[in-house]
């Protein structure tokens, strides 16, 4: 090894400490740098749901370190919980820490075609996290106009009483999106044009297709956003009137350019997802995966698919009824490739041999739990049932029984089973399955209540339900407690992860190049990865997914062996 | 291949310099029509010059000084694409944006604003300060407009 | 800090990286100003009485500017001919040329926009002239940020290295070109 180190010197030096640590153009780093940024921010937002989860069973109690909240701190609370974990936890942890950590390693190529852009982007996006950290701690507070951040709330000081704070959390959110334009193009051209000799596009492992196929998605619609984030901009700082229908601009406007975004967003958070998913059962259930080029176009469809379903989350907003219908038809079609990936993934675990490591408890999870995400999606997606279940708590619950399997259950997922690869050392197995059951038990403890809750008229958004008799019963008052209580247990368990994760790094058994025994790429480097990855460049002479094939005296052949 | 064909290329390279120049001449003999055409003060030639050769433009730059005929077809796929979604998106909310009236509801707002930028703009109603050259030369919209307002009045009843 | 990775320089698609993450860019920017240009092409057909607004915008200004930035894309393109015949002084002075014209640009503008707020048309004025603002400034904001790249470019394109990348900043400025053809109809001619 160390002689394939000294011949591959001359085309890669060893930084020096400042490139490596203060300018780092190395790929993995830059992936470490964002998994890192993207847990701690995790913390943050965590702390917000613990925050308001706390005020919601007993309202007006003094919450432990947060102290009293008041109102608009609730509104704030709320606010920066979703922005934050949307775009500062799962697209850094899902798109960017493992595209990053992935892409090169996956195509067989020493970094991405672009560090240093790698490195900007990963700059700006720091600028962006401390922009809506300081947006906390400005006079007036953070902003509290809900993360859809629609005007004329968010357009006009008077009303939501943050004027710095609005401003600076929609700065924070642009700025965020350009950090992922220029992190989504890198992926995009070094997965297109970096791959190794051989390695055609059916060769290409599914996480690294879907990681692609989501920073096409948010960059084809993100744009718009752009754009009407500026106009918000201008509205809330120079008193433009883009919005403000009294003075010939459109609040609909906004709730479009937003969901025109906002919708693609979920499959753009949600393929990634699928696709650590993918790459881990199939390792662990030793089977070839179930129609990679299903999954595949399924996949595309579902990304191009996703761009006609936005108008469902206006339904009520006052848009032309007859396009209500036809945005029901679209959404209700969107559910069709999803629930046929999951079920393809389903199919690929017949009749393998399963092992339930801890990375394959994720993943199992993951289905499990998105599958009840999509099914109770359906109600929300016709326009009818919407009408009365529209900001009920029951979308609230869907939500998060689409986006915790991704954002959490998908990243636990792609961290447990690529950390020997990405540290050089194995997790604790035991520590991660007792982490994996509470934290998926609780998660259920939270968000199943939150069902019954809404079907039963919970609006959401409100600061204390004491205010509501009909809301303030018995019954329902002991579910918002079971499910802050179920809160409480899941975040308490992640002080497992916090500490498996820091204790296997340095003192967990020492991982060999391929632990897991599986095909693709990144496995035939040591690990941890060395500056540069591979000292000679592999080809690429088969599908990453060849496990038990038979005639073969072990059950995987990885995609460089030569037959 | 193409990296042949690219090689080929450098060794083999004529300028281009006058072609482009030509282009360039019709580029701006366009340019001056879509200025001359609305002085004619028809509103769809208007339309046709203004955004026909609008089109006509930029394809002309697309084709010649881009050369994105000579990329592969993918290329030409991905800014389709890109244009497809925005078409996709202005004419899925167009109909919210545009109308002022449906069947059980009227944006009295817009219609207001709509009423008061008239009579502002009105010229008989209001002094005009800009010069001569540009008088009259609302034709285009103003038809779009008489077409939405009956709309909103009847649909209002 | 000069090195290139193999990722950088391998082709599997048949175009090279530079160029092909420049298309992606160019996909992003057909839909920021895909929004911008929507949103005002809808509030447009919903507001007649906008033409009273836009008669007070200058064809004369419009046009001129039209005419320097598809002056200064023919420069651009002349500065890849350049480049393809391996003249890298000629492809920065044509690229220089390039900048000018980007620089004549923003002075009109100046000008222009300074005529106006001076009549009273400001950002603030009407919806109308808020989009005419944030729509020319966001599509200026691009000649600017063109302008800098190029003039890296242009140096080092003097000293005969990275000829290639004058043909991706060239393929940048007929996009902000084709952008401003289409701003132009939208926001002078069409009264």
């Amino acid at each position: 090894m160390s002689a394939d180190h000294a011949d591959h010197a001359h085309h890669h030096h060893e930084p020096t400490f400042i490139e490596k640590y203060i300018f780092p153009t190395d790929h993995k780093f830059i992936a470490t740098q964002y998994l890192v940024t993207g847990l701690l921010m995790a913390l943050i937002g965590g702390f917000f749901a613990y925050a308001f989860r706390v005020q919601l069973a007993w309202p007006g109690t003094d919450i432990p370190v947060f102290g009293h909240m008041s109102p608009a701190e609730y509104n704030a609370a709320i606010t920066n919980h979703g922005s934050i974990m949307i775009f500062w936890v799962a697209m850094p942890v899902l798109i960017a820490a493992f595209g990053n950590f992935l892409i090169p390693l996956m195509v067989g190529a020493d970094d991405m075609a672009f560090p240093r852009l790698n490195r900007l982007s990963y700059q700006v996006f720091l600028v962006s996290a401390i922009m809506i950290i300081v947006s906390l701690f400005v006079p007036g507070g953070g902003f509290g106009g809900a993360w859809t951040a629609y005007p004329p709330l968010s357009a006009e000081a008077t009303y939501n009483l943050t004027p710095y704070g609005s401003s600076l959390w929609l700065a924070a959110v642009a700025v965020e999106f350009v950090a992922f334009l220029i992190g989504g193009i890198n992926f995009i051209v070094t997965a297109m044009n970096a791959r190794a000799p051989g390695m055609k596009w059916d060769y290409v492992p599914m996480v690294v297709w879907m990681i692609c196929i989501a920073s096409i998605l948010f960059m084809a619609s993100v744009g718009p956003l752009v754009a009407g984030a500026v106009m918000l901009f201008f509205d809330q700082t120079l008193n433009t009137g883009f919005y403000d229908p009294s003075r010939g601009g459109d609040p609909i406007l906004w709730q479009h350019l937003f969901w025109f975004f906002g919708h693609p967003e979920v499959y753009v958070v949600l393929l990634p997802a699928t696709g650590m998913v993918a790459e881990v059962i199939t390792v662990f259930s030793r089977k070839k995966l179930f129609g990679y080029q299903l999954i595949l176009f399924t996949a595309i469809g579902t990304g191009v698919l996703s761009f006609f379903v936005w108008a469902h989350h206006q339904f009520i907003a006052g848009i032309d009824p007859r396009m209500a219908n036809l945005f029901t038809i679209t959404t209700v079609l969107i559910s069709i490739p999803i629930a046929e990936m999951l079920f393809l993934y389903i199919a690929t675990l017949y009749k393998g041999s399963i092992e339930y490591t801890t990375p394959m408890l994720w993943a199992l999870g993951f289905i499990f739990c998105f599958l009840i995400g999509g099914v109770t999606g359906i109600p929300l997606g016709a326009s009818g049932s919407d009408i009365y279940l529209h900001d009920s708590y029951f979308v609230i619950a869907h939500f998060h029984y689409t986006f915790f399997p991704i954002a959490f259950i998908g990243s636990f997922t792609g961290i447990t089973y690529w950390f020997p690869k990405w540290f050089g050392r194995m997790m604790n197995e035991t520590i991660g399955k007792i982490h994996f059951w509470i934290t998926f038990i609780a998660f259920n403890g939270i968000f199943l209540p939150l069902f019954v809750l809404g079907l039963a008229g919970q609006h959401r958004r409100i600061y204390n339900y004491e205010h509501f008799p009909d809301l303030s019963t018995p019954d329902l008052q002991m579910l918002r407690v079971m499910a802050t209580t179920s809160l409480l247990i899941l975040l308490a368990a992640q002080v497992l992860f916090i500490f498996n994760f820091f204790w296997s790094m340095w003192f967990g058994e020492k991982a060999s190049a391929n632990p897991w025994k599986a095909n693709t790429l990144e496995w035939t480097v040591p690990s941890p990865p060395p500056h540069g990855n591979f000292s000679e460049f592999p080809t690429v002479y088969r599908g990453p997914y060849e496990y038990s094939a038979p005639g073969r005296d072990t059950d995987f052949w990885p995609q460089h062996e030569p037959s | 291949m193409s990296e042949n064909t690219a090689h080929h290329e450098s060794h083999e390279y004529h300028s281009h310099a006058k072609q482009y120049v030509r282009i360039w001449g019709i580029l701006l003999t366009l340019l001056i029509v879509s200025i001359l055409g609305p002085m004619l003060e028809i509103p769809i030639l208007t339309l046709i010059t203004a955004f026909g050769i609008a089109l006509v433009k930029a394809s002309l730059v697309v084709k010649y000084f881009m050369h994105l005929d000579h990329e592969p077809k993918f290329i030409w796929y991905i800014l389709s694409v890109s244009l497809a979604f925005m078409c996709l998106f202005f004419f899925a909310v167009a109909p919210d944006v545009k109308n002022h009236t449906g069947t059980n509801w009227t944006n009295i707002a817009a219609i207001a604003e709509i009423e008061r930028g008239e009579a502002y703009g009105d010229p008989a109603a209001h002094h005009g300060d800009h010069g001569g050259e540009h008088g009259g030369e609302h034709g285009t919209p103003e038809e779009h407009g008489t077409e939405n307002h009956g709309g909103a009045h009847e649909g209002g009843h | 800090m000069a090195f290139k990775p193999i990722a950088n320089t391998r082709s599997a698609t048949g175009v090279s990286t530079g160029k092909l993450a420049l298309y992606w860019l160019l996909c992003s920017e057909i839909v920021i100003f895909g929004g911008v240009l929507a949103g005002y092409l809808m509030h447009r057909l919903a507001h007649p009485e906008w033409a009273y607004q836009s008669m007070h915008t200058n064809t004369l200004a419009g046009g001129i500017n039209t005419f320097v930035l598809l002056t200064s894309s023919l420069f651009a393109v002349l500065a890849h001919d350049a480049a393809e015949m391996k003249d890298g002084k000629k492809a920065a002075q044509w690229l220089l040329a390039t900048v000018a014209g980007g620089g004549v640009f923003l002075c009109i503008k100046a000008v222009e926009w300074s005529n106006e707020i001076a009549h009273g048309y400001t950002i603030t004025s009407s919806v109308f002239w808020s989009f005419y603002y944030t729509a020319a400034g966001v599509h200026a904001s691009h000649v600017i940020g063109g302008c800098i790249v190029m003039l890296f470019i242009a140096k080092d394109a003097w000293q005969g290295k990275e000829l290639h990348r004058v043909e991706f900043i060239g393929l940048y400025w007929h996009f902000v070109d084709i952008v401003w053809i289409f701003l132009f109809p939208l926001l002078y001619i069409a009264k």
